[in-house]
């Protein structure tokens, strides 16, 4: 946490000009002048006027952030041109800054010279800004109503010296109408002295005309007499002014404009509109042109103008070298050439770095334990404090894999270097699951901070597990899984590691892994550390705070922890009220079947689609997930604009957009289903009975024109099959029904015929091949990501198949008519739960289906031992069609339903418990 | 100076606690959201809170009366969403003014009877104006950042309205809280502003920010310091936080709220986060505790709760509170 802020503590019997966009600013007497960036001004810049013009925002707003990149602490934006709608202009752009963080970051100044511009500006911003001008010009009924109007809408103003007689040209006018405006502003307005900015009016020099000659020196006094007399007033300025007369010759006006801030400074004026690539250090201008400058400024010689202007045809036509901003970090030093391209994920470069490195180093291995170790703490620290996000990272850790891969061989030449590592950890995702994206996440980001990896990859069993730890001596074991029956294998494995008596400490992680069931379930079993990580940026951490010198202090205060929350958990079980199973069946959710609408599929039987074309699949994506996989929590699209993690997640969603582009044109991955559509009933309250008649089945051959082509299988099936549903049992508040999903299909003594379907799709095909090829060229980035467009895939196949189904196999809703936001949101008519997830947590229904489907036969998708699908990235479960379906979760069961499951099962009651395990109440 | 100053520089003013957490133990059915008077409506009305003050008064009043009888000094007013924004999800727009003005009334009674019994312990009505649903600086459509849902305009209106009827209804003070977006604050304040001058009246107003996480801003992307400075151009009586965060974790950007600002300072906060079930179960104890660490602090002058805090937290609150002195304001010249 870190609790210092940038942001400097007023004493409180002081007024400073505080300002905001999404951070402070505060205008202090220590405050270094405060720049205002002048380039988002379509009366100053020719360019922007045109972007605005032709409504190019996204260029206007690149503008903004050069500004903000090179300095600005106030964004001056203007949209005054008699072409332009400057309410709508103004509006727009502010709108679009508040969407860029980086941008909003600053205050904004609003710079017009209508009021309803102005106020336009004044309603879309959030921070408090500045008003760039009123004055007296309209005198003082109007002054005092656009200052009021100011002060409500929590801005700051600047003054021009500007009243009913015009504007002030000389001391005296200067101070007169700068007096004036403030004693209204502060005496009458009670209008904060603090956010009062004075612009005393910066005239050009050096023209050639007598009564310009003490323009400067008249603004520098001004400026003085303001901050000395009227209490807590700013003083501000456009500066370029001053060099009008030398527009063309770049060396004298970056000389002047230099020179004219630098006493400008000295008397007062803390913030002005400069354009710093027009600025000359002051300590570098030219000593003979500096002489001529200040003549000029301060009215020192009868000829200063005349000297100036000699000196300025002697330097006519000089161009200064224009830096290229994208190459100019390739002229740092060498370590510092490193850290960048770790830091921004750059690998253009870095194998020719890494061999300069080599080269300076007496042995191969110095380059990975200096230059590279460097970069990356440059990377773990930022990370670590919040100013890094994962994808970046793994970006990061692509680049380092690559220098290493590099230097690996000559490494290995050396034979007696070898890496020193800060620790071995073992990674493994447990028997029965396949699922590793978080797990490979974590992995690359230990990596990355000088951790040797050990990964087992997927369903690794125990011994395994207990086998490559002794052998290797690791330090830490990581266990990762994602579906509910890899929290009890977990269990499994902690109690196995006890039994060995293995003493590594141990993390938790993956989607359905929580600290509760770490705290509840797993380190009561093992009697080393057990730590549960809900994040990759958590992981370094830990591992770090386990693996210190002295980690018993760490150890116990985790254990400690763990107990309490144990403690507090098993203590804080509500007593819930449960219903007998008997009792829970009487009060199922009611559907009245002589009046429920139950359409008869199109075509009963089953059906296979392969070689099915996967670019159709784009638009039915639910991003959101995606980002989630990655630790970027929000919801898409409104992540991208998300102001913590907006700019990571749009990178990340261009990236996807790039593999996925690929997978579609290279077609790098396959996409299957099968699907039927059965005469269904409800039996005994909890069983869905399905008949296959005819055993009808197809297989179409979709291509990409969407012609098919079909051929009949045999059938050599049993004709009736049960689905076995679970029922709610929490006691319900008055009128709520226990449910299970056999409420959904008429029961069989209604003698009403029922239907229903079950599926299964898959994305997966090509997947582990592709990932394994990007491991082999050290891109962990992409490895995940292809596994994680993959699952985004199988999922949006499933979308797709369930409105196709709905909308033709079985027909029941041919009119539908649903955006793909309505689909996630799951407007749709009826439902396809799957097994495994909260209406059916069985995941023994997955081997019904498999039965029914042919799954594995059929289109080669296969179940583990404890039922993951694979390849991972598969969907199944069933469809109902009645309107009145709806998804639920089951919440805890009681024993008396796990007993009349394990008969309608035909297993053993300790089976039965195993697998609903997470389901049963205590 | 008000009366509510006078005791703020006197002792801890304690705020009530969860409004929504109390009535979910009611279990309202549609039915009892709808009442008599509604039986008939259009739109569907279970979920609409604000509504429960004009069809069952009397669990409003019930639970004012638990918070006053748990120690609070100030309740506010069932109207979160009594907006005509907020209240468009149940099509109830036309309701808004009758909705906080009722809630008021309600609230002002509880409150004047409590007083009544204890003159010493006066209580205080704070009328309770939420963010509404959606946000004038922040787009609902990626593809148009620079598309708005809302305009400034439209919120200001909409807050005046509201303002008006607290006003009316007999609040002691208005409460703009919750506040996700500064811009819609801003457009509150604005409309406060408009009434004050308008009915020549001065009224206390505090405010109250939401830190969303851990990235210590608000969900508009502002810092602390960012939001403090963007609000305080109006004179406020309070200034402070609430909601998404408990009060362990509130205190790090407590305290900076605390050293900054000229006004009192406020808080309510949740009872811890939500767990992994989604439930807060802070206990009182816990959260007490976090709050002593405050009041050690002297970084508070009204302190409260937000979800998942009941009469029992308040209670717990209140003790502690008691033993502590107010921070001092230090005002500048």
């Amino acid at each position: 946490m870190s609790a210092s802020s940038n942001y400097q503590q007023p004493p409180k019997n002081q007024k400073y000009l505080t300002l905001s966009g999404l951070e402070p600013l505060v205008v202090t007497p220590d405050s270094n002048f405060i720049n205002v960036g002048e380039r988002t001004n379509v009366t100053g810049s020719r360019k922007f006027l045109r972007l605005i013009k032709e409504e190019k925002y996204d260029e206007a707003l690149e503008v903004a952030r050069d500004q903000v990149d090179g300095g600005a602490q106030i964004l001056d934006v203007n949209m005054d041109e008699g072409m332009l709608d400057g309410v709508y202009a103004m509006t727009t752009f502010l709108n679009l800054i508040a969407s860029e963080p980086d941008i909003s970051r600053i205050p904004i100044m609003i710079d017009s010279s209508k009021w309803e511009i102005i106020e336009a500006g004044l309603q879309v911003a959030q921070g408090k800004c500045v008003v760039n001008s009123i004055s007296l010009k309209e005198g003082e009924a109007q002054f005092k109503h656009h200052a009021k109007l100011i002060k409500r809408y929590g801005a700051a103003v600047v003054v021009m010296a500007f009243d009913e007689d015009g504007q002030a040209d000389n001391y005296q006018r200067r101070i007169e109408i700068c007096k004036r405006s403030y004693h209204i502003l502060v005496n009458e307005l009670k209008f904060p002295a603090q956010d009062i900015i004075f612009d005393p009016n910066i005239f050009p020099v050096a023209t050639g005309m007598d009564e310009h000659r003490r323009n400067a020196l008249d603004f520098f006094e001004a400026t003085k007499w303001i901050r000395e007399n009227l209490p807590y007033a700013n003083v501000s300025g456009g500066v370029s002014n001053v060099s009008f007369s030398f527009r063309g010759n770049n060396v004298v006006r970056e000389a002047m404009h230099s020179a004219f801030l630098y006493h400008a400074i000295k008397n007062g004026m803390n913030l002005g509109i400069v354009n710093p690539t027009m600025l000359e250090v002051y300590d570098e201008i030219d000593k003979d042109l500096l002489e001529r400058v200040e003549d000029v400024l301060f009215d020192r010689r009868d000829d200063a103008t005349e000297r100036l202007l000699d000196f300025a045809d002697s330097v006519k036509g000089q161009k200064k070298e224009q830096d290229n901003k994208v190459q100019e970090w390739r002229n740092d030093p060498l370590q510092d050439r490193i850290t960048h391209a770790l830091v921004k994920g750059i690998d253009a470069f870095i194998i020719e770095d890494v061999e300069e490195a080599r080269l300076a180093s007496t042995k191969p291995i110095e380059v990975i334990e200096g230059h590279l170790m460097i970069g990356m703490n440059v990377v773990g620290d930022l990370f670590g404090s919040g100013k890094m996000f994962l994808p970046q990272v793994v970006k990061s850790a692509r680049v380092m894999k690559k220098a290493v891969a590099y230097l690996q061989p000559f490494i290995e030449a050396e034979k007696d270097g070898k890496q020193e590592f800060a620790g071995k950890i073992l990674m493994a995702t447990v028997k029965g699951d396949v699922h590793d994206i978080g797990k490979n996440i974590v992995s690359v980001v230990l990596g990355c901070n000088n951790y040797e990896i050990i990964d087992l990859g997927v369903m690794v069993p125990p011994e395994k597990i207990i086998e490559t730890a002794i052998k290797e001596k690791v330090d830490i074991i990581g266990l990762s899984g994602l579906i509910t029956p890899s929290l009890d294998e977990m269990v499994y494995v902690s109690k196995s590691l006890e039994k060995e008596k293995i003493d590594i400490p141990l993390i938790i992680g993956g989607a359905t892994t929580s600290r509760a069931h770490s705290a509840v379930k797993i380190a009561p079993h093992y009697n080393n550390t057990v730590v549960h990580i809900n994040d990759a940026s958590r992981a370094v951490t830990v591992v770090g705070n386990l693996l210190q010198n002295d980690s018993k202090i760490y150890k116990n205060q985790i254990r400690e922890e763990y107990d309490a929350f144990r403690e507090q958990f098993l203590k804080r079980t509500k007593k819930k009220d449960y219903l007998t199973l008997a009792e829970a069946r009487k009060n199922k959710f009611k559907i009245n079947w002589n009046t429920s609408e139950i359409v008869k599929p199109a075509q009963l039987g089953i059906q296979i689609i392969e070689d099915f074309d996967i670019t159709k699949l784009e638009e039915f994506i639910d991003w959101s997930p995606f980002f989630r996989s990655w630790d970027l929590h929000g919801k898409y699209p409104a992540i991208l604009t998300d102001n913590v993690v907006g700019e990571q997640a749009t990178d990340l969603f261009a990236d996807a957009q790039v593999l996925l582009k690929r997978i579609f044109d290279e077609k790098l991955l396959k996409a299957k289903a099968i699907f039927g559509l059965f005469e269904a009933n409800t039996v005994n309250d909890d069983d869905i009975e399905i008949t296959i008649e005819e055993c009808h089945l197809e297989r179409s051959r979709e291509v990409s024109n969407s012609t098919s082509a079909k051929e009949g299988l045999d059938c050599a099936r049993p004709d009736k099959y049960n689905f076995l549903t679970l029922r709610q049992q929490s006691k319900k508040s008055e009128g709520k029904p226990n449910i299970a999903l056999a409420d959904f299909i008429a029961p069989k003594a209604s003698n009403i015929q029922d239907y229903m379907g079950c599926f299964c799709v898959s994305t997966g095909f090509g997947t582990a091949e592709l990932a394994a090829q990007f491991e082999a060229e050290h891109d962990d980035y992409n490895s995940i990501m292809i596994k994680a467009l993959a699952d985004r895939l199988a999922e949006a196949f499933a979308e797709y198949l369930h409105k196709e189904v709905r909308t033709k196999h079985w027909g029941y809703a041919k009119n539908e008519d649903l955006s793909n936001d309505e689909l996630i949101k799951e407007n749709y008519k009826g439902i396809r739960p799957a097994p495994g997830y909260p209406a059916c947590p069985d995941h023994l229904e997955k081997t019904s289906i498999w039965n029914i489907l042919k799954v594995e036969e059929n289109i080669g998708v296969k179940l583990t031992e404890s039922l993951a699908m694979w390849p991972a990235a598969s969907v199944s479960g069933y469809y109902f069609g009645n309107p009145e379906a709806k998804y639920f979760g089951l919440g805890k069961i009681k024993e008396d339903q796990i007993e009349d499951y394990s008969q309608r099962r035909k297993i053993s009651n300790e089976e039965a418990t195993k697998w609903l395990s997470p389901n049963i109440a205590d | 100076m008000s009366k509510i100053t006078d005791q703020l520089r006197k002792r801890i003013l304690v705020l009530d606690g969860a409004m929504g957490t109390m009535l979910q133990q009611y279990s309202f059915s549609e039915e009892d959201f709808r009442g008599e008077r509604f039986k008939d409506y259009p739109s569907p009305l279970q979920g609409n809170n604000d509504l429960l003050s004009l069809t069952q008064p009397e669990a409003i009043a019930a639970i004012h009366a638990k918070y006053f009888e748990a120690g609070a000094d100030i309740v506010e007013t069932n109207t979160f969403s009594g907006t005509t924004i907020a209240m468009a999800d149940y099509d109830m727009e036309d309701l808004v003014y009758e909705l906080n003005y009722e809630s008021a009334k309600i609230a002002r009674d509880v409150a004047d009877k409590f007083t009544k019994e204890n003159p010493e312990k006066p209580r205080f009505v704070a009328g309770s104006i939420g963010p509404t649903n959606k946000t004038a600086s922040l787009s609902p459509d990626v593809n148009r950042p620079e598309y708005r849902a809302i305009t400034f305009n439209e919120l200001r209106v909409a807050y005046k309205q509201q303002v008006e009827a607290l006003i009316d209804g007999g609040v002691d003070m208005l409460l703009v809280e919750t506040i996700f977006d500064t811009l819609n604050a801003k457009a509150a304040l604005f409309a406060i502003e408009e009434v004050k001058e308008e009915r020549h009246i001065d009224i206390p107003i505090m405010v109250s920010g939401t830190i969303t996480d851990a990235s210590g801003r608000t969900l508009s992307g502002q810092t602390v310091e960012a939001f403090l400075t963007s609000i305080s151009h109006i004179p406020l009586l309070s200034v402070g936080f609430n909601c998404a965060l408990g009060a362990q974790q509130l205190k790090p950007y407590l305290q900076r709220l605390s050293n900054e600002t000229e006004f009192f300072t406020s808080a309510h906060p949740n009872a811890g986060l939500p767990n992994a079930f989604g439930e807060y179960d802070e206990t009182p104890e816990q959260m007490q505790s976090y709050i002593e660490d405050y009041l050690k602090d002297n970084l508070i002058n009204i302190i409260g709760g937000c979800c998942g805090t009941s009469p029992e937290h308040i209670k717990a609150i209140a003790e502690v509170a008691q033993k502590y002195e107010p921070r001092k304001l230090v005002v500048g010249v």
